[in-house]
Parts: structure tokens; C-alpha cells; sequence
């Protein structure tokens, strides 16, 4: 997981709507778990296609 | 456990199938490979599929993965004015409802029967690279790493679209180029069981909404709104329940499943194949944009990809020369069609409520008989030309 993009894995459906949108190829969906890379620029395109908003960009964790 | 194949097919859904069965009855030697613990499940698919697109892949109806036969479809305008047609066959676009758990397993099976190999909860990774040539992937099955070599990697990955991408291939798509869509089964509901439904207009912005019966008083009842339309995360959700809640023939029914998705309504890749890659499928991204049908396609196209492998394997060559033949067949077959499909989409997500009710309601004067998009567009290039102008040529 990157420090920016976070899931709510109680809405995360699993669908991979985010992980082909993403043009960096930084969203992995392994079954039913959804990790960001370092790639991610912060685009927003994952958060926008996400079709129950499970995806929030905030800010840096550290 | 073997390390080295001539075809790695990435992806047991139909594209993927319908590539290593064919790829294996000419002999190559087949490794399919699905992330997942079962072919064919989650669904994340509305399920409609045209008879035409069966036959033209090559695959004869089945009983067993056909949920509901339709006997017709109709378009709904914003203010309620219908284009139906009563046939006994719906025509091109939607004849038959599909049970995809059942489809995808069959697809699969026969892909065994030729003497594919198959392994489930395996994934890709990445792909190995000699210079630009594709050499295999990397992976993990069963959270165990692992390296296989092949002489072609084919991204069979659907949606997702990550090995093209690994292998550089451009599969990026534009906002205005995606619809965010969510479905529900839906049962005891009221709609006709016979008849798939779409629904256009400001109910689902720059998409529809659907209903595809699955027999009885179920169907899959789903939406898809362009992405570059949506204002708030998770407006999907919020359009689909506004819209169930709005028609009593829906809102007495209940959910049996629930799924989100996206899908491409994009033209084609620019480029579906490379030194030891080749794309299939959604990931080459030939989904019709006004449709949002995939799964002829995506069979079409594995037929040809493994009709082509099968022969590169016999010639031990898997260079981008060898594998042009591939390019050319599914773009003769396809292009066109998923060209102006796509224009006309651009079109109508440019129209009011109103126009849109213009034109279903002059659709619903025309004499077509069987429901297709050509049909549709042609009509209109009849009577509302100025609606098909930049596209006219295609039609």
C-alpha cells in the first residue's frame, strides 16, 4: 500500500474497475485484496470509477 | 511441474478459453492461468449475448449455460416513448442470457479436452523480458513465486489489463472512454421475462441502464454511467438505487447479488500484439462501445489468436512478424464495426433527454425488424441524418 490511496474494505466490491483505469498500472487486485504502488501519481481516476467510492485519496501518512 | 510452454495463456475467461483451445488442438503446448479459485466466478457481467456472435466463434448452443432465450428487446426514452420489436428472435446484439459460471466452466473445459493444462489461484505478476521480446512471466500460485518460460504470454486478463501494459503494450483508457457500472439479480420483480430492456437518458448518464431476464421473475438489472460524467465517488451506487426506486415494476423485487464493474467503451488497441505477446479480449479492448457487449468478441478473437499460435508453435516462431497474421484477421473482422460504434457512442452521450426522445420515438415509426446497431443506424441515417454525419461512411 502506497501512503496516499486508502480502501474501505467493508465497500470494496473487488471488481478491478480501479485497477484497469489506473494509467500508472499501480492498483493490484489479488482476489479480494486491492494494493497500491509507489507508481500511484495521485490521478484520482480510481477514486471516480470506484461504483460504491471505496477508494479515498488523502493525505500523506507519514 | 513443468516451466516451460509455448503458449501462457493469462486468464480463463472466454477470450482466454477460447485462445488455449484452440491454440492446443493444433498441438502447442498450453499453460492457462486464472487468479482466481474458481473459472467463471465472481460474475461481473449483465450476460446478454447475441446468437449471431455464438455461431460466428464457432461455439453451438449449449442448454446447460443458456439461462433465458429472448423474444424480443425494446429501447426506453427518457419520457417514456419505446422502440420494441416483437421477433422471434431479438436479433444481433441480445438473444440469449447467458449463465456465465456455467459458459466460462464449458469454455474451459473444452480448452482441457484439447490439452490445456490449467492452474487456478495462480497469477501473473510480471512478464520476463530478453530486450523487448516477452520470454514468460513471473507469479505466484497459491502465494508460492514462480518463473515460467513461454515462446508467446497472452494477456487474456479482461478489464485489468495488466500484462499488456507489463509487456508494453498501451491499454490506457480516457475517462470519457469508461463506464463505472453496478448490477443487482433482482428477484420478484415485474418486467417482462422475454424481453431484454435498456433504458437511455439522464437516469444513467453517457450509458443505460438494463434488464436482462434470467428466467422467472429474476434478472440482472444493472447500470453504467461514463466516468467522466460522474461527479462523486460512488455516484454509481447512488444512480442505480434512485432508478430501482423509481420503477415499481423493480423496487418490490429483491437483490440474490451484487456487483460492481467497469467497462471499456474505447476503440480498439492500437497494437494487440508484440515479440512474445499477444492481447485478447477486453485487454486489446474490443468491447462495443454502444452495446457494452464483449464476450462474442473477446471469442472471436481467441479463436483467431489460437488458430494463429497453433501455427507458431508448429514454426517455433512467436516473433511480432509471425503472430501480423493475427492482427490482421480480428481487425478485418472487427475494426469497423467497434470504430463507428464508438463514434456513435461520442455522439450520444452528447444528447439532451429530449433528443434522445426524438430519436427513439422516430425509431419506433421505422420498419426495422431485427434489433441490431447497424439496423438502428441506418434508419437514422434515413431519417435524422445530420445525428450519423461524422461517422456516415461506417453505415
Amino acid at each position: 500500500m502506497n501512503d496516499w490511496m486508502h480502501v474501505s474494505v467493508e465497500k470494496c466490491m473487488h471488481c478491478g474497475a480501479c485497477a484497469g483505469t489506473c494509467p500508472e498500472n499501480a492498483v493490484y487486485l489479488q482476489e479480494v485484496v486491492l494494493e497500491f504502488n509507489d507508481s500511484c501519481t495521485r490521478c484520482g481516476r480510481c477514486v471516480k470509477v470506484c461504483p460504491v467510492g471505496a477508494i479515498t485519496m488523502g493525505a500523506k501518512r507519514k | 511441474m513443468k516451466t516451460d510452454y509455448d503458449v501462457i495463456v493469462v486468464g480463463a475467461g472466454p477470450a482466454g478459453s477460447m485462445t488455449a483451445h484452440h491454440a492446443a488442438k493444433k498441438g502447442a503446448r498450453v499453460l492457462m492461468i486464472e487468479k482466481r479459485q474458481e473459472i467463471g466466478s465472481s460474475l461481473r457481467c449483465a450476460e446478454g449475448i447475441s446468437r449471431k456472435g455464438l455461431e460466428k466463434a464457432g461455439i453451438s448452443i449449449d442448454k446447460r449455460w443458456i439461462s433465458a432465450e429472448m423474444k424480443g428487446a425494446k429501447i426506453v426514452s427518457p419520457h417514456g416513448h419505446v422502440f420494441r420489436i416483437d421477433e422471434s428472435h431479438a436479433g444481433d446484439e441480445v438473444g440469449l442470457v447467458l449463465e456465465r459460471h456455467r459458459f466460462d466452466k464449458y469454455l474451459a473445459e473444452r480448452a482441457a479436452k484439447a490439452g490445456t493444462e490449467i492452474r487456478l489461484k495462480t497469477a501473473a505478476t510480471g512478464v520476463i523480458k530478453e530486450g523487448k521480446v516477452v520470454k514468460g512471466i513471473t507469479g505466484k500460485s497459491f502465494g508460492e513465486p514462480f518463473k515460467l518460460t513461454a515462446g508467446c504470454v497472452v494477456g487474456a486478463d479482461g478489464y485489468e489489463s495488466q500484462v499488456g501494459r507489463w509487456a508494453g503494450l498501451d491499454t490506457t483508457l480516457k475517462m470519457s472512454d469508461v463506464t463505472s457500472c453496478f448490477q443487482y439479480r433482482l428477484t420478484g420483480i415485474k418486467s417482462e421475462p422475454d424481453f431484454c430492456e435498456f433504458i437511455i437518458g439522464s437516469v444513467a448518464p453517457g450509458g443505460y441502464a438494463w434488464i436482462f431476464p434470467k428466467g422467472g421473475d429474476t434478472a440482472n438489472v444493472g447500470m453504467g454511467v461514463l466516468a467522466s460524467k460522474l461527479k462523486k465517488p460512488g455516484d454509481v451506487k447512488m444512480y442505480i438505487d434512485k432508478w430501482i426506486r423509481s420503477d415499481p415494476r423493480l423496487s418490490c423485487g429483491q437483490p440474490l447479488e451484487a456487483l460492481g464493474a467497469a467497462v471499456s467503451v474505447s476503440p480498439p488497441v492500437e497494437k494487440s500484439i508484440a515479440d512474445g505477446i499477444l492481447l485478447v479480449g477486453d485487454a486489446a479492448r474490443v468491447i462495443d462501445s454502444i452495446t457494452g457487449g464483449g464476450i462474442a468478441n473477446g471469442c472471436i478473437m481467441g479463436l483467431l489468436a489460437g488458430q494463429v499460435l497453433g501455427d507458431c508453435a508448429q514454426a517455433k516462431d512467436f516473433s511480432e512478424a509471425a503472430m501480423k497474421r493475427y492482427e490482421k484477421l480480428w481487425r478485418d473482422e472487427l475494426e469497423n464495426k467497434l470504430y463507428r460504434n464508438w463514434m456513435a457512442k461520442e455522439k450520444l452521450i452528447t444528447m439532451t433527454d429530449e433528443q434522445l426522445d426524438g430519436v427513439v420515438e422516430t425509431l419506433a415509426g421505422c420498419d426495422i425488424t431485427e434489433m441490431n446497431v447497424y439496423n438502428i443506424l441506418a434508419a437514422l441515417k434515413v431519417k435524422m441524418p445530420e445525428l450519423v454525419k461524422e461517422f456516415e461512411q461506417y453505415i
